[in-house]
């Protein structure tokens, strides 16, 4: 034989796992090319301009619904996280207690149920709380987003808590810190990596949410992702594309960072 | 005076009290804003439909229920099947398993090869994966569509290479879903399957081989067996949202080809029926949680044993 007999090797499997990098790669460099196009169309390639940027950074719908996306993002991922560090510091590092299954289910089950069971359960009751007191303003989707936006944000800082040194805590308490101390010198320091990533991932997830966005906003409150679901239903222009590549690199920055911070090992 | 033993359970006890105290904001905001609807959706289920949407409070009716798979004859009344509710069902079973093969096929040799990498390499291909996992699935799915739209890269590939002489309409058909989903949830797939193909020992592969196993022989004798842990958890991981699949069908499949997120939507909008997309809802819901249940008992049966 020629060439030396690797037990790793399958036939063909290189192959098809390239096929597939290629396949999850060319939609989006597509999108991506197209979003500097000159002309009018996602198809015909006419040159490059810049000019879809300038008319999506012009476009005041598109500045109004950027805002609020970013609005809701921010105060729900800031939320979400700091409810979910108390929740994660309630249910780790313990003997089982009472309860603690339950808890478990009770925060991750946003996780289990479809996005659009829970789209029309909200707006079944939010439309009948609007009706009863007549407010229609941005607190119903700061509501839902907080929620969802729980489990996502308790996963990473539960894993960071669990993996966590006892002994430095138990230290901090024999030298007679108080527990407050202990918690503020010692826990919390060794647990900010996974409070970042926590709310990182909080953030794009409330960022990216369409469905229940959908389903919640009043009139007039569009975010980034329903705008750009009501455009795709008229005649699309590079202008979809330049805002879906500003978003994407917003994403892979994040993405990346996340990446990062949880590649350090405690 | 207490006794140390006393102490100490009251000890536990403030401890316990405490660590509610201190989940009760996210279980809070959960129940108001995620469970809690879902039971106020239970009851709506169980509603006579109001005229203009929404229900008639109180006035209870199984009409809701009824209407997932049956109809009423609007003229005498005759209860029949609802063969446009079977067909979105059937339509949204059928794609969300044939996105899940899809994704298999496509998937597995991708995580083998990921895993068959040096391991310092091996997170440069897994952040690759990860990438598309968090980019907007809206976006995706709008990347989707300029893919396979008539004017798209793929016709316009295809017929310049002579394969088809003009565009095929892919756009608006179950093609499109069924691509658009494969695209959307390959990710998920992938990352289970690399977490148990990354536990594979290749010993047992090497014995095979020296035991004259053919290459095709070692794959389903040796490492589909190992892995199966993480085909079971891919597949479940692809179907669950596939079946609940709103935006990827809405914009490629267009309106004529519903799914089931889609006749949900329906039954709030135009259909004006709350009770029976909130039964329909319901349903979805006990579908994906069978699923899940598969999984958990899946989980738990390999999880303990050996690692």
């Amino acid at each position: 034989m020629a060439r030396t007999f690797s037990v790793r090797t399958q036939p063909g499997f290189t192959f098809i796992a390239m096929l597939c990098f290629f396949l999850l790669y060319l939609p989006i460099a597509t999108l991506v090319v197209y979003a500097f196009n000159s002309g009018q169309s996602v198809a015909i390639w006419e040159g490059f301009s810049f000019r879809w940027f300038e008319s999506a950074w012009n476009n005041r719908a598109v500045q109004e619904a950027s805002i609020r996306s970013i609005f809701i993002a921010t105060f729900a991922a800031i939320v979400a996280t700091f409810v979910a560090t108390m929740a994660a510091l309630a249910t780790t590092r313990t003997a089982p207690y009472p309860g603690l299954t339950f808890k478990y289910a009770f925060i991750n089950q946003p996780l289990m149920v479809p996005e659009i069971v829970t789209a029309v359960a909200l707006l079944i009751v939010f439309s009948r709380i609007k009706v009863w007191t007549g407010y229609s303003g941005i607190a119903y989707l700061l509501a839902a987003h907080t929620a969802f936006c729980i489990p996502f944000a308790y996963l990473p800082i539960r894993a960071r808590l669990e993996n966590m040194d006892l002994t430095l805590e138990r230290a901090a308490a024999d030298l007679y810190a108080t527990p407050w101390n202990a918690f503020k010198r010692v826990t919390l320091p060794l647990l900010w990596p996974g409070i970042i990533a926590g709310f990182m991932l909080a953030f794009v997830i409330s960022l990216d949410d369409v469905v229940i966005t959908e389903f919640v906003k009043s009139g007039g409150q569009e975010t980034l992702p329903t705008y750009m679901l009501g455009q795709l239903r008229r005649i699309v222009t590079p202008e979809i594309n330049a805002i879906a590549t500003v978003f994407l690199l917003i994403s892979v920055a994040f993405v990346t960072m996340f990446f990062i911070i949880n590649r350090k090992k405690p | 005076m207490a006794t140390p033993r006393e102490i100490a359970i009251a000890a536990e006890r403030r401890d316990i009290r405490n660590r509610w105290l201190l989940s009760s904001p996210a279980l809070l905001i959960i129940a108001l804003a995620a469970v809690g609807p879902l039971f106020v959706m239970l009851l709506y289920s169980f509603m006579l439909k109001g005229d203009y949407g929404d229900v008639k409070p109180w006035q209870f009716s199984g009409d809701g229920w009824f209407g997932v798979f049956l109809q009423r004859d609007i003229f005498d009344d005759t209860l029949t099947v609802a063969d446009a509710h079977i067909t979105i069902f059937w339509r949204s079973v059928k794609l969300s398993l044939m996105t899940t093969l899809a994704t298999l096929f496509l998937g597995f040799p991708t995580a083998y090869f990921i895993a068959t990498r040096p391991p310092q390499r091996r997170d440069i291909w897994l952040f690759l994966v990860t990438i598309p996992f968090w980019t907007n699935i809206l976006i995706r799915t709008f990347a989707m569509q300029e893919v396979i739209r008539n004017e798209g890269i793929v016709n316009s590939v295809m017929v310049w290479l002579g394969l088809i002489s003009a565009p095929v309409q892919i756009m608006y058909t179950d093609w499109a879903i069924l691509f658009g989903m494969a695209y959307v949830y390959l990710p998920l797939m992938v990352l289970p399957l690399y977490a148990s193909m990354e536990k594979i020992d290749f010993r047992l592969v090497e014995a095979g081989y020296d035991l004259y196993a053919t290459r095709l022989q070692v794959l389903r004798r040796i490492i589909i067996p190992l892995v199966k842990p993480g085909i079971i958890a891919g597949s479940i991981l692809v179907f669950i949202p596939s079946l609940g699949a709103y935006v990827t069908p809405r914009v490629l499949g267009g309106g004529k080809n519903m799914m089931l997120g889609n006749l949900i939507e329906l039954q709030f909008g135009q259909g004006r029926n709350w009770p029976l997309g909130a039964a329909l809802s319901i349903t979805l819901m006990i579908i994906v949680t069978l699923a899940l249940l598969v999984y958990v008992r899946n989980a738990s049966k390999t999880g303990g044993g050996h690692g």
